[in-house]
C-alpha cells in the first residue's frame, strides 16, 4: 500500500533541465518512450535514479509505519475473523516494505541508509500514517479510503519504467487485493449495526477522507517532480486525476453504506461525469509533512525503539552466523 | 566431486524485456566468465532471452523436498489472505 507524491516545490528542488539531451540520455529517452523497462544495469540517468531512490524508498517507509496504526488494534478486534484478517494484512504491509527496500537496493542504495534516513527523520513517507486510530471504525475507513487510494496510486505503478519496481508492484498489488475488502466489510457491518456502530462508523469516514484525498500529493500545479516523472514514465497519470478517479469510485460505495462524505460541496456533475468536491487544505498536508501531525513523534518514537529493542537480535544472529562458519571451517581444514 | 572436476553453475534468463529471468538448467564452466558464456551458447542459441545470470549452485540454499508439506503448510489455512474471503455485495461496484 501506500506510495504518495510527497514533493511540493521548492527552489533547491527542481527538475532537471530537459533543454540539453547528450547521445546517452537521448537513447536512454527513447527506450522509455518504446516502453521498454529499465533495468538494473542498464545505463540511466542520475535524475532518473535518485527519483526512484526516493519514490520507491519513501514507499517502502510507507509501508512500515503503516503496520503501527492498524497495528494497534490487533489484540482488541472484535472478532477472531477480525483479528486473523488484521493481522495478514499488517503481516503483507512489513513484506511490502522488503519488497521496495530491495527494488532500491537495485539502483545502489543501502538499506542502511534508507532506514537510518527513516529514523533519522530526513526521509519522508506517507501523511496519512500520522493520524490515529481512535475507533475501531477506523480499521474499516483505513482499509477501505487508504487501500482504496493506494490502490488507485500503485496500479499504475505495475506499469513503470524501472522494471525491478514495477515487478514488486505487480505482486504487492496482486497480494493487497483483500486489504480494500476487509476493510469495506468492516465499515458494511457497522453501518448496519446499532445506532452506535452507525455514528462510529460515520465519525471514522470524517476523519479519514480529506486525509485519504491528500494521499494523492499536492496539486499538479504544486507538485514538484510530477512533469519529469511522467516523461520518464515512473509516473502514469497525474496526483489530480488518480484524485478524481478515487472519488468517482468511493462516493457511490459511501452511499451504499449510507455514510454522508464530509464535504458539502461534493455533487455530481452530469455533464463530466464526475464528482466535483470541495478545496483540500494543503496547509494541514504540508504540517503533517514537515512532522506536526497528530502522530509523527509517536510513529518515529515506534520505529527507533523497534531499531534499538532489535539490535541485540542482528548482533547475536550475526555472530552465531559467524561462529558455525568458523567451526565449519574448522572441521574442514 | 573430483578436484578437476569444473564447478557447476546455474543458468537463469530474463525472457524478454520487463520480465524477471528464470531458471533455464545448469552447466558446468571453469570459472563465471566461461560459465555466462557457454550458458548463452547452450540455452540462449534461439533467442530465447535478453539477459542471463550465472549464480554457483554451491551458492544456492534449497528448501528440502521431503520437507514440502511441512514447510509450506503455514499458508495453508489461511483463507482470509485471498479476496473471496470478504462478503461484498455485488452491487458495490470498484471493490
Amino acid at each position: 500500500m501506500y506510495t504518495q507524491g510527497l514533493d511540493v516545490k521548492s527552489d533547491s528542488d527542481r527538475a532537471p533541465p530537459a533543454d540539453t539531451p547528450t547521445g546517452p540520455e537521448e537513447r536512454f529517452q527513447a527506450r522509455v518512450d518504446a516502453e521498454e523497462k529499465i533495468e538494473p544495469r542498464d545505463w540511466m540517468p542520475d535524475g532518473y535514479r535518485r527519483t526512484l531512490i526516493r519514490q520507491i524508498s519513501q514507499h517502502a517507509h510507507s509501508e512500515i509505519v503503516g503496520m503501527l496504526p492498524e497495528g494497534n488494534w490487533i489484540t482488541r478486534a472484535p472478532t477472531l475473523r477480525r483479528k486473523v484478517a488484521l493481522l495478514a494484512k499488517v503481516q503483507d504491509e512489513g513484506g511490502h516494505g522488503l519488497y521496495l527496500y530491495s527494488a532500491a537496493e537495485t539502483l545502489g542504495a543501502s538499506r542502511g541508509d534508507l532506514v537510518g534516513d527513516l529514523l533519522s527523520g530526513k526521509a519522508k513517507y506517507s501523511s496519512i500514517f500520522n493520524y490515529p486510530t481512535l475507533t475501531w471504525a477506523d480499521i474499516g475507513a483505513i482499509g477501505w479510503l487508504v487501500d482504496g487510494a493506494a490502490i488507485m496510486n500503485q496500479v499504475p505503478l505495475c506499469r513503470c519504467s524501472y522494471g525491478p519496481y514495477a515487478r514488486a508492484m505487480v505482486r504487492i498489488c496482486r497480494e493487497e487485493s483483500f486489504h480494500q475488502r476487509q476493510g469495506y466489510e468492516i465499515m458494511l457491518a457497522l453501518s448496519r449495526g446499532t445506532d452506535a456502530q452507525k455514528r462510529m462508523a460515520q465519525d471514522a469516514l470524517n476523519r479519514w477522507w480529506w486525509p485519504s484525498l491528500m494521499m494523492f500529493g499536492p496539486s499538479d500545479a504544486q507538485s514538484a517532480h510530477s512533469a519529469q516523472s511522467m516523461r520518464w514514465k515512473i509516473k502514469r497519470f497525474s496526483n489530480d486525476e488518480l484524485r478524481q478517479r478515487f472519488v468517482d469510485a468511493t462516493v457511490p460505495q459511501a452511499e451504499f453504506l449510507g455514510l454522508t462524505v464530509p464535504d458539502p460541496d461534493l455533487a455530481f456533475d452530469e455533464a463530466t461525469g464526475h464528482y466535483r468536491f470541495g478545496a483540500i487544505d494543503w496547509s494541514e498536508f504540508e504540517r503533517v509533512l514537515k512532522g506536526d501531525g497528530p502522530c509523527n513523534r509517536e510513529r518515529l518514537e515506534a520505529r527507533r525503539k523497534a531499531w534499538d529493542d532489535g539490535a541485540w537480535v542482528r548482533e547475536a544472529a550475526l555472530a552465531h552466523a559467524r561462529k558455525k562458519e568458523a567451526r565449519a571451517q574448522a572441521a574442514a581444514a | 566431486m573430483a578436484r578437476n572436476e569444473w564447478p557447476l553453475f546455474e543458468v537463469f534468463i530474463r525472457p524478454k524485456n520487463g520480465l524477471s529471468h528464470k531458471h533455464a538448467g545448469s552447466l558446468h564452466a571453469a570459472d563465471a566468465r566461461m560459465a555466462l558464456e557457454n550458458a548463452r551458447d547452450v540455452y540462449a542459441r534461439r533467442g530465447e532471452g535478453v539477459s542471463l545470470w550465472v549464480v554457483p549452485s554451491a551458492a544456492i540454499t534449497a528448501s528440502e523436498p521431503g520437507d514440502r508439506e511441512s514447510f509450506f503448510d503455514p499458508a495453508d489455512d489461511k483463507v482470509y489472505r485471498h479476496p473471496t474471503f470478504y462478503d461484498i455485495p455485488p452491487e458495490v461496484k470498484n471493490i
